[in-house]
């Protein structure tokens, strides 16, 4: 086992430094420069010809990349030209935001979807699993970003439950009130989120739990007498737990994926909405950085999975 | 063959036709029969498949005969007006233009964009996946390095970083760009296909008589995973469209004078168009929901038209 995790590793190296090449040359070709908006409009030709030269921007791109690297392991990812302010600092300020944001709707699919998936196999194809399947079927086909501006438009500004902006109030103040209004404002698209994402999670653990009905332990079980509950509870449910846990790096990736969609909608300041400002205003050092940090983080959430799923089924490890 | 077979055969011709005939009542009925008999067999199948045909075939005529330009110029003496009237149906937007006909022209577009997407995606995934699955071995496993690779990517990122780049785009364009990113899923379904058919004896059987490698793929396995295929185009159909207008309405799909549902869905960004001014962006998101849940359902349909355990309805 700890040969696939190795291989696993090796074969991320190649793929990471595919990818940080892949962003430094759609970095290099958007339009503009480091020097853009740190110099101002009458600024002498000539200096600026010198600022180009002295900070390697004529050496070859190779040259370039490997510059950017280092500066990259030192954590200089640049300056941002809207805020300016350091990239770094900028991404960790909004990285919290995101990452509660995903971790609760991640949180809040499960508590979701796992009562329903074991229910929907326990009780196949009767009326309830019926339901589940077409609950399921609808959720999946809509695309998510017109659930979120329809729940928005219901519980946000016709209902007024929740707040429509932001991730805190302005009159928080004080310890528990800070944090109550943040929870406030994750709840809509967190609970969005969750309803709306729990398709795979049901599916697998259904068709999991339908397989486990026929197997022999659970005949072992039934024959010495274990309720009906307990069987469901602490035999199948127990075996098919672990698969599914696999199933959380996936989700935090695409949760973070959709997370452009969420923070647009519910103009939530995270990492999304940065993007998406950036791109407005052409802040190219926020979007490059952006870009890779995103790369990195599916890349861990997968190779988190992987490794999950390499350790709980034997069957998938690489021979 | 037919000369021999009346010369040496005590089987007249009658009987011939009657065995015939016999014969091809308990052969496999043809593909088109089954999945025409399930959708006889499901009538909300049979009415979802009527709203997508007659949508689609409607809003590509009566696009026709829209004036676009002219449809998108500024009117100030229609601002915000209301629904349901004799000159404007579905009420008019804040620069006073129709939103009855923006919904024609905008989804002439988006649906023609998620058709153009749906083509590419899937051609270039169903050839990924065959090639893939049919040569193991290194060539499999480069191209399942690759596809690694593709699925680590932020999707939504890459398409609004390229779309930044490129200096001018239409929707075709726009289609290739999204084309580069959506091919994965197909793939790696194609591929799994593949492995199983490989192993089977028509395939060792062909390869022994020497048939070479692209017709083995593209003749012999291909037309044996087709039902697949077909279920999975139309599945991803109705995944596409949410592709273009979920960019679109982040202000990065269509151009802003280009009419499509997802611009028309950001109007909702404006809280006063929200609340007060709904016409102005829920017929659009209402018809995405309709036209999604329809082409999927008619996947599902499709799917179980694929699985013979499945079925529902009877041939015959």
């Amino acid at each position: 086992m700890w040969k696939t995790i190795l291989r696993r590793f090796l074969i991320m190296i190649p793929e990471v430094i595919i990818l940080s090449i892949l962003v430094f040359l759609l970095a290099k070709a958007m339009p503009g420069d480091p020097f853009t908006g740190s110099i101002n409009p009458k600024a002498d030709p000539a200096q600026i010809h010198h600022l180009m030269k002295i900070n390697g921007l004529y050496d070859p791109w190779y040259q370039q990349y490997w510059n950017w690297v280092v500066h990259l392991f030192h954590g200089n990812l640049g300056n941002s030209y809207q805020y300016q302010e350091p990239v770094t600092r900028l991404i960790g300020g909004r990285a919290a935001n995101t990452l509660w944001l995903a971790l609760f709707t991640m949180i809040l699919t499960y508590v979701f979807a796992l009562p329903m998936g074991v229910y929907a196999g326990r009780h196949e194809g009767k009326l309830p699993d019926t339901i589940i399947r077409v609950y399921t079927y609808v959720t999946y086909c809509i695309p998510f970003f017109v659930i979120l501006v329809i729940g928005i438009w219901i519980f946000g500004y016709v209902l007024g439950w929740f707040p429509t902006t932001g991730s805190i109030s302005s009159d928080a103040n004080g310890w528990i009130q800070t944090l109550g209004s943040r929870f406030y404002h994750i709840l809509l698209p967190g609970l969005l989120g969750a309803l709306f994402g729990t398709v795979n999670i049901v599916q697998y653990l259904r068709s999991e739990v339908i397989d486990a009905k026929h197997s022999d332990y659970v005949r072992t079980a039934r024959s010495k007498g274990v309720p009906s509950k307990d069987i469901y509870r602490h035999h199948i449910f127990r075996n098919s737990l672990l698969p599914i846990a696999a199933f959380a790096g996936y989700s935090i990736t695409g949760l973070l994926n959709g997370s452009i969609f969420t923070e647009t909608v519910f103009s939530y300041p995270g990492m999304g909405l940065l993007f998406v400002n950036s791109i407005s205003y052409r802040d190219y050092t926020v979007i490059t950085a952006l870009v890779l940090i995103y790369g990195i983080l599916n890349l861990i959430g997968t190779l988190l999975s992987d490794i999950i799923l390499s350790i709980v089924d034997p069957r998938i490890r690489i021979q | 063959m037919a000369e021999n077979f009346e010369q040496h055969s005590d089987i007249s011709a009658a009987d011939l036709a009657r065995l015939t005939q016999e014969a091809q009542a308990e052969a496999t009925p043809s593909t088109a029969k089954i999945i025409w008999s399930e959708f006889k067999a499901d009538k909300p199948a049979m009415a979802a498949l009527i709203i997508i045909v007659g949508f689609i075939l409607f809003v590509m005529i009566g696009a026709l005969f829209i004036n676009t330009p002219k449809m998108m110029e500024t009117n100030i003496m229609g601002y915000f007006n209301q629904p349901f009237t004799a000159d404007y149906w579905l009420g008019a937007d804040s620069a006073g233009r129709s939103v009855a006909k923006q919904l024609i022209v905008g989804s002439r577009n988006s649906i023609g964009i998620a058709i153009g997407l749906t083509v590419i995606s899937s051609t270039f995934g169903i050839c990924w996946g065959l090639i893939s699955g049919y040569f193991n071995g290194y060539i499999d496993w480069g191209m399942q390095r690759v596809y690694d690779f593709m699925m680590m990517l932020p999707m939504t990122m890459m398409i609004i970083v390229l779309v930044t780049i490129i200096p001018h785009y239409n929707s075709v364009t726009l289609t290739f760009i999204f084309s580069i990113f959506y091919w994965e899923g197909t793939s790696r379904l194609i591929r799994s296909r593949t492995l199983a058919e490989s192993e089977k004896d028509y395939v060792a059987a062909s390869k022994a008589s020497g048939t070479s490698h692209w017709k083995i793929i593209f003749r012999e396995i291909m037309p044996n995973i087709s039902s697949l295929i077909i279920v999975d185009c139309t599945l991803s159909f109705a995944e596409n469209i949410g592709v273009e207008t979920g960019l679109s309405y982040l202000g990065f799909g269509l151009p802003a004078q280009t009419p499509s549902l997802g611009t028309m869905i950001a109007n909702a960004n404006d809280p006063n168009n929200i609340t007060q001014y709904w016409w102005t962006w829920f017929p659009a998101a209402l018809e995405i929901i309709i036209l999604c849940l329809s082409i999927s359902y008619v996947g599902q349909v499709l799917r179980r038209a694929a699985d013979s355990s499945q079925r529902q309805g009877s041939v015959n």
